[in-house]
């Protein structure tokens, strides 16, 4: 026998269901009595500074039919890099936002300020998927073609290099951006253990 | 030297499996190629912050929260209460726990919900609260009824209600069920049996706690929740990126 560790196993996962948005976006789901408004709306308030941007895009399972009921979450520093709570981090920036997948064509939309490169890692936004049939949330980012990702930790480790795309967004035009999420199958995104 | 304070890797088989024939809908929405892991980043570290001053005095009672307190909802009156640690044992303090669940009837208000099960007009369904220094909760509500869902034959759902929680950082995110001791429905559930690991998946069965309980008033269920944890250190040697 040896001494004991006494580490704590973390308490596994479950799937959020079909009726997340009943917990993190009530108001979005029609429940408009309990909370004056839903958590994440926007990820900035007036006064941010840097350029304002928008990401539609879709979750794709398995089949390429497009999620109609997942909700994401978002995870972003400032225009400069820095995150909420980080020394000269922009006060108008929170950072997180919270978005779902509209329910009858499965599109989402994420309206925000373009970040910047936290050190050396490249510019990019966390995102974590959640839905019915997700049983563990999915971790990946959104970064940007426009950008170097010489030095990024995340997309110089990525084996396959055809995989690499699924984490860069396309310019669609002046300051929009497409970024479709693929759960499986030929394109699949490259998921995240961080 | 100060301590640093850095996420330990995420234990994944702490974790159901994301391909799970029998809960159909997790065949075609389950990644086939193995997460990419990598020692996480000041993104993973990093996380919002939500005040207690976001909370309204009816949030952490879903009994009374839909009204605002002008009637209540139907149903057993349960307390639920436990305790958020770390995997090193520590307190997680100004944790964020949002909490959704059905009707005492197993329905839930929500518009893709048909089961014929009555909506209760005194009852929403969500609510929240924020862990207080020692990292423990509570909230009141009713026990949830099971429902029905297709996916085999005849499957239905044991009572249950769902955890979401943030850590101090994006990379402790996790959502979770929890459901109640005694539940003959929970061998049975395809969702529940994702868990392999019977020691994990009884870690979300809450035990009865009378102790927590109230005379003529409710019943306590007794919920306590681990989050990925930190390592404390003097060393970290690497530097930044590599
Ligand atoms: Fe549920």
């Amino acid at each position: 026998m040896v001494q004991p560790l006494d580490i704590n196993r973390e308490t596994p996962s479950q799937t959020a269901g079909p009726y997340v948005h009943i917990g993190c976006i009530p108001t979005f789901a029609g429940i408009t009595t309990i909370y004056p408004e839903d958590l994440g709306l926007s990820p900035f308030s007036d006064g941010a500074k840097g350029d304002l941007i928008t990401i539609t895009g879709s979750i794709f399972d398995g089949t390429g039919w497009a999620l109609r009921d997942a909700m994401v979450e978002s995870w972003q520093a400032d225009a400069a890099g820095n995150y909420p709570g980080q020394p000269g981090a922009d006060p108008s920036v929170t950072g997180f936002c919270r978005f779902a997948a509209d329910k009858d064509s499965g599109e989402f939309t994420l309206k925000t300020i373009k970040p910047g490169p936290p050190g050396s890692q490249a510019p990019h936004i966390a995102l974590w998927v959640v839905a019915r049939g997700i049983n563990t949330g999915l971790s990946t980012r959104i970064y940007f073609p426009e950008d170097d990702h010489g030095s990024d930790p995340v997309l110089t480790r990525i084996e396959q290099r055809h995989r690499v795309d699924t984490l860069i967004a396309k310019k669609t035009g002046d300051a929009r951006y497409r970024f479709d999420i693929r759960l499986q199958g030929e394109g699949e995104t490259v998921f995240l253990d961080m | 030297m100060a301590k640093s304070s850095r996420l330990m890797p995420r234990d994944q088989t702490a974790h159901p499996r994301a391909y799970w024939p029998d809960y159909k809908t997790s065949v075609a929405r389950s990644p086939r190629n193995a997460l990419l892991s990598l020692e996480p980043t000041v993104t993973e570290e990093t996380g919002p912050v939500f005040g207690h001053d976001i909370l309204g005095k009816y949030d952490n009672d879903l009994i009374q929260n839909f009204t605002q307190g002008a009637s209540l909802a139907i149903g057993e009156r349960i307390r639920v209460h436990g305790r958020v640690q770390d995997e090193n044992g520590r307190a997680v303090a100004n944790a964020l726990i949002e909490v959704w669940q059905a009707n005492a009837g197993g329905r839930y208000r929500h518009v893709k919900d048909g089961y014929f099960a009555p909506l209760d007009p005194g009852f929403g369904g969500c609510g929240r609260t924020i862990t207080d220094d020692d990292g423990c909760y509570e909230f009141m509500t009713v026990k949830p009824g099971a429902y029905p869902w297709p996916n085999r034959a005849n499957d239905w759902r044991p009572a249950h209600i769902h955890f979401s929680l943030f850590g101090a950082s994006f990379g402790q995110r996790l959502i979770s069920q929890m459901y109640f001791e005694g539940d003959p429905l929970i061998r049975l559930c395809p969702i529940a049996a994702t868990i392999e690991d019977q020691g994990q998946l009884d870690r979300l069965v809450a035990p009865l706690d009378m102790a927590a309980s109230r005379p003529m008033d409710y019943l306590a269920y007794k919920f306590d929740i681990v989050l990925r944890g930190r390592r404390q250190t003097m060393f970290e040697n690497k530097p930044e990126g590599l």
